[in-house]
């Protein structure tokens, strides 16, 4: 009864879609206020509907209903509870659910939250949320409807690969999903930006907040999968440039730069067309990587299934969404044009180059992504396209843009004085090259690679001009300590996020030049007594116990014992599990942090003679590339909370705008 | 600054991001796409060592043999073979008679040294090339495990 349910509220939520998508266009067309009005109820509802099916869906795994095809495939009475949750988007059937969950989310949000939007932009933009909704509860309920039964029931379920039970992993869809589906809620103000033909300043300002909640909850989602595939896949790395990292990562670039140019439109007015079109290729990228993972045209980790049909449904979604709203803007972009003049030097001039260099990286890593479909459908041969390619390009568009990253807040908006800038920025250059050159010495000079110490200095050169802008607008110097507070207090929050922001991308730099420069590797047969010397760690495995039981696997579990000089700093536990269902062995390492680095312990097969062999990393910064993450998205919530950003501000910005223009 | 200077600075930039974006990527590419050949294939041609490759096929039964950390296998994909050695440790999923991938290069004495291995993270399938390559040589057999 339940899965009927589930079903039954997914067809009405399509109703509901097809009518939110069509009544209020119309009235917006027609100026009929009750046409319009409609959009919100129907935004709503069809939130209530996706999640009744899907509430429907998790009872199913919840339960162990095994009479449901979907449950069958990807659970298992053993399974602890967790991932019996986390089961309902393992799999393809219910990630594409929480997709259209999510997606009807922000349509519902909208609609209740946006009560100051002008009708017209509110119900054009609920429509073409509710667009999208179509074509993708189509997708669910024509090619992969979750709720199909089987009969006989089974007694029991396939389980769910054991990779994906983890705890990091259980949260990383759906802050993933948060993050680009919610690039769709840009998408839907452009679109309807574009068919209204007006965009302006208070534009910006309604759009900025979706997107800047969706880049950060996007942020999150792709540290919690690298730092998934950091401790589970143990191989001490925490990106593999994998096809289906890079669709995440690719809206991750235009997101960022969208999030930079829409505030060039809400301060400027100038960059308006560009922010549309940005908007519209962030979303287009988002439904790319939703296809990538979905058809299994590219091998991954991430490929649940490859079904042809699905493809070709996600390819032509893709090929709609995409080509009717690049279309669209071809025809209305003339419309757009103007805005505030400003000088190649200046604040505008830099936040153009940080989406020029944003939108090319993204440009570069998408050829190379999908450079090995390319060369087999021409016939050039299979390729693999890897991380040195990626490295190759990534880096030499990544450093000057970190460059300018660093001085772009120094600039005025209008007409910047480089020079300017660059003189209040000489003591942090200095300051810079003085933590590059200590970080070179502390780890052996001319032993360790020059460009590590080049790594550091951009890092420490970001960092502390970010901490150096913040200082100067709170007049940490130039006023009396004591009204301090409330200076911090009264000083818009978006700078705050914008200052953390930075300094996070600062430590993750640092954290990616520290683990990739000065890892030091050890792989080896050791026998019980046995110790290694890994960086300035001893490492001595004690015993190897085996058959270990686990709620659904049995684990063998090596003791390590580290050691410093001579004193015991942790006790060790790497396992390797055999899962029961499916069958099959997973890595658990073990990792000792002290924040400044990583000691990672890895545990492979027994070797006849009675040893092991063992993988061991002491990997220097780390954590800093996760922490640099966090201190990110904190950012992101910091700005979130500006008061311009807040209900009902807005409007009185809006009309303050027209009356000005 | 007029409007018409202000786009041509846009049209320059984009050209240069543009321009600058093709250059690096053909340099990187020229240095860094990794071909995937089968043991046939490889059999046919004369690549020369120090060249990145991938192979894939099938992890030959019976052929596994451990020294210390050096691990020596063959990859068949049932019509040719070819011997490779690795050291390191083996992926989890790694079997005889499992599809594998493995990426380094020729040796001279015709062996191959692989640098990394990868095998399939669900067991269920395996690596899509050898799949394409199994079936082309009329080996693969629909829906049985080889």
């Amino acid at each position: 009864m339940i899965p009927e349910t589930g079903q039954f509220a997914l067809i009405l939520a399509l109703l509901v879609a097809l009518v939110q998508s069509s009544i209020p266009l119309i009235g917006a067309a027609r100026q009929d206020q009750a046409a319009m009005a409609l959009a919100r109820p129907a935004a709503l509802a069809q939130f209530l509907l996706i999640a009744i099916a899907f509430g429907a869906l998790m009872s199913c795994y919840v339960t162990s209903d095994f009479s449901v095809l979907n449950v069958v495939e990807n659970s298992h009475t053993d399974k602890p509870m967790l991932y019996k949750i986390s089961g309902v988007w393992g799999n393809h059937e219910g990630s594409m659910l929480l997709w259209v969950l999510i997606l009807s989310l922000y349509g519902a949000a909208v609609a209740l939250f946006g009560q100051q939007l002008p009708p017209g932009l509110k119900a054009r933009a609920l429509a073409v949320q509710a667009l999208i909704s179509v074509g993708f509860l189509l997708f669910i309920l024509l090619t992969s409807n979750p709720f199909t039964r089987v009969d006989p029931a089974p007694l029991n379920g396939n389980g769910l690969n054991p990779l994906l039970q983890d705890p990091g992993l259980a949260f990383h869809p759906p802050f993933l999903y948060l993050g680009y589906v919610g690039f769709s809620m840009a998408f839907s103000f452009a679109i309807a930006a574009l068919i209204e033909g007006r965009v302006n300043a208070a534009w910006a300002r309604w759009v900025r907040p979706w997107t800047l909640a969706a880049w950060a909850a996007l942020t999150l989602g792709i540290a919690m999968g690298s730092w998934w595939a950091y401790y589970t896949l143990g191989w001490g790395g925490w990106w593999y440039w994998d096809p289906v990292e890079n669709a995440s990562f690719m809206p991750w670039l235009c997101g960022t730069a969208l999030l930079h140019s829409a505030i060039v439109v809400e301060k400027r007015d100038a960059l308006r067309g560009w922010t549309i079109l940005l908007a519209i290729l962030t979303f287009s990228l988002s439904l790319l990587g939703t296809f990538l993972v979905r058809s299994g045209i590219l091998t991954s980790v991430h490929s649940f299934a490859s079904d042809p049909a699905r493809g070709v449904f996600v390819l032509a979604l893709l090929g709609i969404v995409t080509g009717g709203s690049l279309l669209l803007f071809a025809f209305r972009a003339g419309k757009l044009d103007g805005g505030g003049l400003f000088a190649p030097i200046s604040r505008e001039g830099a936040l153009l180059l940080n989406n020029v260099l944003l939108a090319t990286t993204a440009g570069a890593v998408l050829l190379g992504t999908l450079f090995p479909l390319i060369a087999d459908a021409l016939d050039l041969g299979k390729v693999s396209v890897g991380p040195p390619f990626f490295n190759a390009i990534f880096l030499p568009l990544m450093v000057p843009l970190v460059m300018v990253m660093a001085v772009g807040p120094f600039l005025a908006w209008k007409r910047g004085d480089l020079a300017g800038a660059l003189g209040r920025l000489k003591f942090v250059l200095a300051l810079s090259l003085l933590i590059a050159l200590a970080s070179w010495l502390i780890e052996g000079g001319s032993a360790s690679p020059l460009w590590a110490a080049g790594g550091i200095a951009l890092a420490s050169w970001l960092g502390v001009s970010a901490l150096l802008e913040w200082a100067e607008r709170i007049k940490l110097w130039r006023a009396p300590l004591n009204g301090l507070l409330t200076r911090i207090w009264r000083a818009p929050r978006s700078a705050h996020g914008m200052t953390l922001a930075h300094f996070g991308m600062a430590i993750t730099i640092a954290g990616i030049t520290g683990s990739t420069a000065w890892k030091s590797e050890h792989i080896q047969v050791m026998h019980s007594g046995d110790s290694v010397d890994v960086a300035t760690y001893r490492l001595t495995l004690d015993s190897v116990e085996d058959n270990l039981p686990g709620p659904n696997y049995t684990a063998s579990r090596a003791h390590f014992t580290a050691r410093k000089d001579g004193v015991v700093i942790a006790e060790m536990l790497p396992e390797k599990r055999l899962y029961r269902t499916p069958p099959r062995q997973t890595t658990q390492a073990a990792i000792h942090t002290n924040m400044l680095g990583d000691l990672y312990v890895v545990i492979g097969e027994p070797d006849p003679k009675g040893g092991y062999v063992t993988r061991l990393y002491y990997n220097p910064l780390a954590p800093w590339i996760f922490l640099g993450a966090v201190v990110m998205v904190t950012g992101g919530g910091v700005s979130l909370s500006d008061r311009r950003f807040r209900f009902g501000a807005p409007k009185r910005a809006a009309s303050a705008v027209t009356g000005r223009a | 600054m007029t409007r018409k200077q202000r786009r041509l600075y846009f049209v320059l930039l984009g050209l240069l991001a543009l321009g600058g974006a093709t250059a690096l990527v053909l340099t990187a590419m020229s240095d860094t796409l990794v071909y995937f050949y089968t043991p046939s294939q490889m059999a046919g041609k004369s690549i020369g060592p120090g060249r990145r490759l991938r192979i894939g096929g099938l992890v030959e039964q019976g052929s596994v043999a451990k020294r210390d950390s050096t691990v020596t296998f063959t990859i068949t994909d049932l019509t040719a073979t070819l011997p490779v050695t690795y050291t390191g440790v083996l992926p989890d999923l790694f079997r005889e008679g499992q599809g594998v991938v493995a990426e380094g290069r020729l040796e001279r004495d015709g062996t191959f040294h692989a640098s990394e291995v990868l095998a399939k993270h669900d067991e269920k399938y395996m690596p899509k090339e050898v799949a394409d390559a199994l079936k082309k040589s009329g080996r693969w057999q629909e829906g049985a495990k080889p």
